[in-house]
């Protein structure tokens, strides 16, 4: 079956005649996006030649006078991090605009936790960002227990900071991974998954599974660490500083690399903080912010830890930015393991928080409250929060109103993709073509956050 | 596009006409049962030559898709199976790695993928969301991929582990090696139809000849 | 805080509590645009806009109920700024001329809720395909899906 020629089999391409049909249904103008979504026309290859041939000799060849070639990148693509779609206006090899279509991963989310309780809500979250699944559920049972007023242990909060910063860890692995890939450098993806397995595997130890964990709990960690984890966790920590090493040495003093990241994708810091971009990318323009030190959460106070910041504001200091992080977390992982403190991984308050299994074979009490836990789930009181974390992408807050009963009235993900991709307009104009896979792959969005 | 079924229509629950759809084929019994045709030496032949590089296209949508990087990944090593090379243009592949899940702004990109693929082509479902809707059944997700392409082999998990999709491509590999040289889903279960168009034609042909033999023989019995 | 909303822009504030360690302040819908000025370029300093979402109370009379989170880089201090944008065609004028950063979270606004915002460049559907019906994040609007046997939870 061979794509016929006829333009409107093409679905990119009726996506633009449906956005006209429901503006002249809903009686108003097409908006800016709508419409250059309906200038993408796909021509079969006939008649793409016929175009091109006839736009050729019409025009002159120089810069700027000829008609603007409009293509279309995605959402299929093997270098758009997912399925995130590019309009890009182009001028010869310049691009003149560049319009991001996003929702072709959107899942419903929020609509689907209005659906479960408290609990189950988590393993709809964490599906999320897919690259930093403890992110999100801590984001969101930070926002529920700041609802419930609930505090949690310190080995709890510990252990949430050491799960956290290895999936930072894990993030940035991916990022430099699948960067070096778009950039050409399929070393650097083998050498970053060959770590990342291993980081995987620690998750697999302590949740279950190795992606899309369950692991934070409302009231602090569902289960405590287990055997093993800490020795096995301490071993990687010896042997990583030395890999980025290897890293950085095949990368950062590389003059390919260079050239193809540095001056890329530069704008004005102030205007980054407008369009409301967080995380290394508002640290590579030189604004130092970092929730974890500026809203410490999770016990986050106690560490030592530097903020890596460079000021140039190019991809090459995006990269850098992560490349440095990646090593900090591993400064706060190490103090974490110096300095586990025992106790309980849960909250006490059996209202929320299931008793341990050993109490129902003889406590009355403990069997209701796992029943009741379990068929209905806790109340939460009636309110709203709002919680922020530092994700590995930037902030991701968790909205949360509550009506008084077992399921969430609203949750809202307040995505660090879905914000940041906003700066990749500004960002990728004015540059070349193959400089726009280089932006999109230094802001690193993850589509699973920003569809939602 | 919104593929949002009217309501009262009837919900399709696989787009699958194949019978095998139910066998586990990892099972030697159900893998002789599936034996369809004996092969001749040049399908044996040329089904090596398919299942040794199985080139896959790139096709990943949501957290599914880093395991499939992790199937590259120097620890499980896809390359060994010849099935390193992700091909950029779906018309260079074969087959088809729907992971992760699949939206209703998604499906109709993901069917003209599968359009401009070239015969034989295969299609794995991996993950819950892509076979079935996996966590979410909601406005959003189509649930199930097999509602807009056949689907040759289904990979369960939330992601699956990266192993669990080398099986999957393993148990492709035997589904194919076994019918010799398999064309994609769709193309069987349209020469079965074929098929049992003309067997019905054929036999509804014998059984008018044969009422036209017996009215023959009443008539001819008739006047004496 | 309000005293300084108040005295900035008269009139606009109807109620501000503190509860959980947040601050919320709620203001009239016409008036939301000068006080995200007021607020970004007064002494409040609120330069970052974190987000900007909705939630739909359809036995309010307001209806839908926008949350705009404010944060301080200056002083670390954080604000919620709420406003209802009414029950029948709900609209608000958009901040995106104080914080760029509105833009998409508005756009998605519209499309989860239906709620319209004045003065918006490019108020189209940004997460739903562009020719989708209905708003899914309302209430009424079911979730969808297919049905499933044997279980009654969703």
């Amino acid at each position: 079956m061979s794509t016929t020629d006829n333009a409107s089999t093409f679905p990119l391409a009726m996506e633009g005649r449906e956005a006209v049909e429901a503006a002249t249904r809903e009686g108003r103008e097409l908006t800016p996006t709508e419409r250059i979504i309906a200038s993408v026309e796909a021509y079969t290859p006939q008649e793409a030649a016929e175009r091109t041939l006839a736009n050729e000799m019409l025009a002159d060849t120089r810069p700027g006078t000829r008609e603007p070639l409009i293509i279309n990148l995605g959402p299929n693509h093997p270098s758009t991090h997912g399925v995130l779609r590019v309009i890009v206006e182009l001028d010869g090899e310049i691009v003149r605009d560049v319009t991001p279509v996003i929702g072709y991963l959107h899942t419903g989310i929020e609509k689907q936790c209005e659906n479960k309780t408290w609990w189950q809500a988590i393993t709809c979250v964490t599906r999320m960002d897919y690259l930093a699944p403890f992110a999100n559920i801590h984001a969101y049972t930070l926002g529920v227990e700041k609802l419930l007023q609930l505090d949690i242990p310190p080995r709890a909060a510990w252990i949430r900071v050491l799960l956290s910063e290895l999936n930072r860890l894990a993030s940035h692995l991916v990022f430099l991974g699948t960067s070096g890939l778009e950039m050409g450098a399929m070393s650097v993806f083998f050498y970053c998954y060959r770590e990342r397995d291993e980081v995987l595997d620690l998750f697999e130890m302590v949740s279950g599974e190795r992606m899309n964990h369950r692991y934070f709990q409302v009231g602090g960690c569902a289960q405590d660490l287990p055997e093993g984890f800490i020795p096995r966790l301490q071993a990687l920590l010896n042997i990583l500083p030395g890999r980025i090493d290897e890293y950085e040495a095949l990368l950062t003093g590389n003059p390919i690399w260079q050239d193809r990241l540095k001056g890329i994708g530069v704008i004005p810091a102030e205007q980054l903080l407008n369009l409301g971009v967080t995380g290394p990318t508002l640290r590579a323009a030189g604004i130092p912010l970092d929730l974890r030190k500026s809203q410490p959460y999770s016990g986050y106070e106690h560490f030592q830890f530097d903020v890596p910041t460079e000021i140039t504001g190019d991809a090459f200091a995006r990269y850098l930015v992560r490349v440095r992080e990646m090593r900090e977390s591993i400064k706060i992982m190490q103090q974490v393991l110096d300095g586990l403190p025992e106790g309980p991984v849960i909250a006490d308050d059996r209202k929320v928080v299931l008793p341990p299994r050993e109490e129902l074979a003889w406590s009355m009490e403990a069997l209701i409250h796992h029943f009741k836990l379990v068929t209905e789930g806790f109340m939460v009181p009636e309110g709203e929060a709002y919680a922020t974390i530092e994700s590995p992408r930037g902030e991701m807050g968790c909205y949360v109103v509550s009506d008084g009963g077992p399921k969430p009235y609203r949750v809202h993900m307040r995505d660090p993709s879905f914000v940041n991709l906003q700066a990749l307009r500004p960002l990728a104009k004015g540059g070349y073509l193959a400089d726009l896979i280089a932006v999109i792959a230094t802001l690193d969005p993850v589509m699973g956050g920003v569809d939602r | 596009m919104a593929l949002i079924p009217p309501p009262g229509a009837p919900v399709r629950r696989s787009g699958r006409t194949d019978d095998t759809i139910d066998w586990d084929l990892r099972d030697p019994e159900a893998l002789e049962a599936a034996h369809g045709i004996l092969t001749t030496t040049v399908e044996k032949a040329i089904a090596w030559a398919q299942t040794s590089a199985i080139w896959p296209a790139t096709f990943g949508l949501a957290c599914c898709s880093i395991e499939m990087m992790h199937t590259l990944s120097p620890r499980l090593d896809m390359g060994r199976f010849g099935a390193e090379y992700f091909r950029g243009t779906p018309r260079q592949a074969d087959l088809m790695i729907v992971a992760g899940r699949l939206t209703q702004k998604m499906a109709p990109v993901v069917r003209h993928i599968y359009d401009q693929m070239l015969e034989p082509k295969w299609v794995i479902s991996m993950g819950a969301c892509a076979s079935t809707g996996g966590v979410f059944n909601n406005y959003a997700v189509v649930q199930g991929c097999d509602k807009i392409i056949p689907v040759d082999v289904y990979v369960p998990g939330c992601p699956p582990r990266p192993e669990g999709l080398m099986e999957g491509i393993d148990v492709l590999r035997k589904k194919i090696g076994f019918n010799g040289q398999t064309p994609s889903s769709e193309l069987i279960a349209e020469r079965r139809r074929e098929r049992e168009a003309f067997m019905a034609a054929a036999a509804a042909a014998e059984a008018a000849a044969a009422a036209e033999a017996a009215a023959e023989q009443a008539k001819g019995g008739q006047p004496n | 805080m309000s005293a300084q909303i108040n005295a900035l822009v008269p009139g606009a504030v109807v109620e501000e509590h503190e509860a959980l360690g947040e601050l919320t302040i709620e203001v009239t819908a016409d008036r939301i645009l000068e006080a995200c000025r007021a607020l970004k370029d007064g002494p409040t300093q609120f330069s970052r806009l974190s987000g900007v979402t909705c939630a739909d109370f359809p036995d309010q009379p307001g209806r839908f109920r926008l949350a705009y989170h404010l944060h301080s880089i200056q002083t670390g201090s954080r604000a919620r700024l709420r406003v209802w944008a009414g029950g029948l065609d709900p609209e608000v004028d958009s901040v995106t001329s104080v914080w760029a950063g509105a833009d998409w979270q508005e756009r998605e606004v519209f499309d989860q809720f239906g709620v319209r915002f004045k003065g918006h460049p490019d108020l189209c559907r940004i997460l739903n395909p562009l020719d989708w019906d209905g708003h899914p994040l309302r209430r009424d609007y079911p979730i969808g899906g297919e049905d499933v046997q044997f279980t009654d939870a969703v």
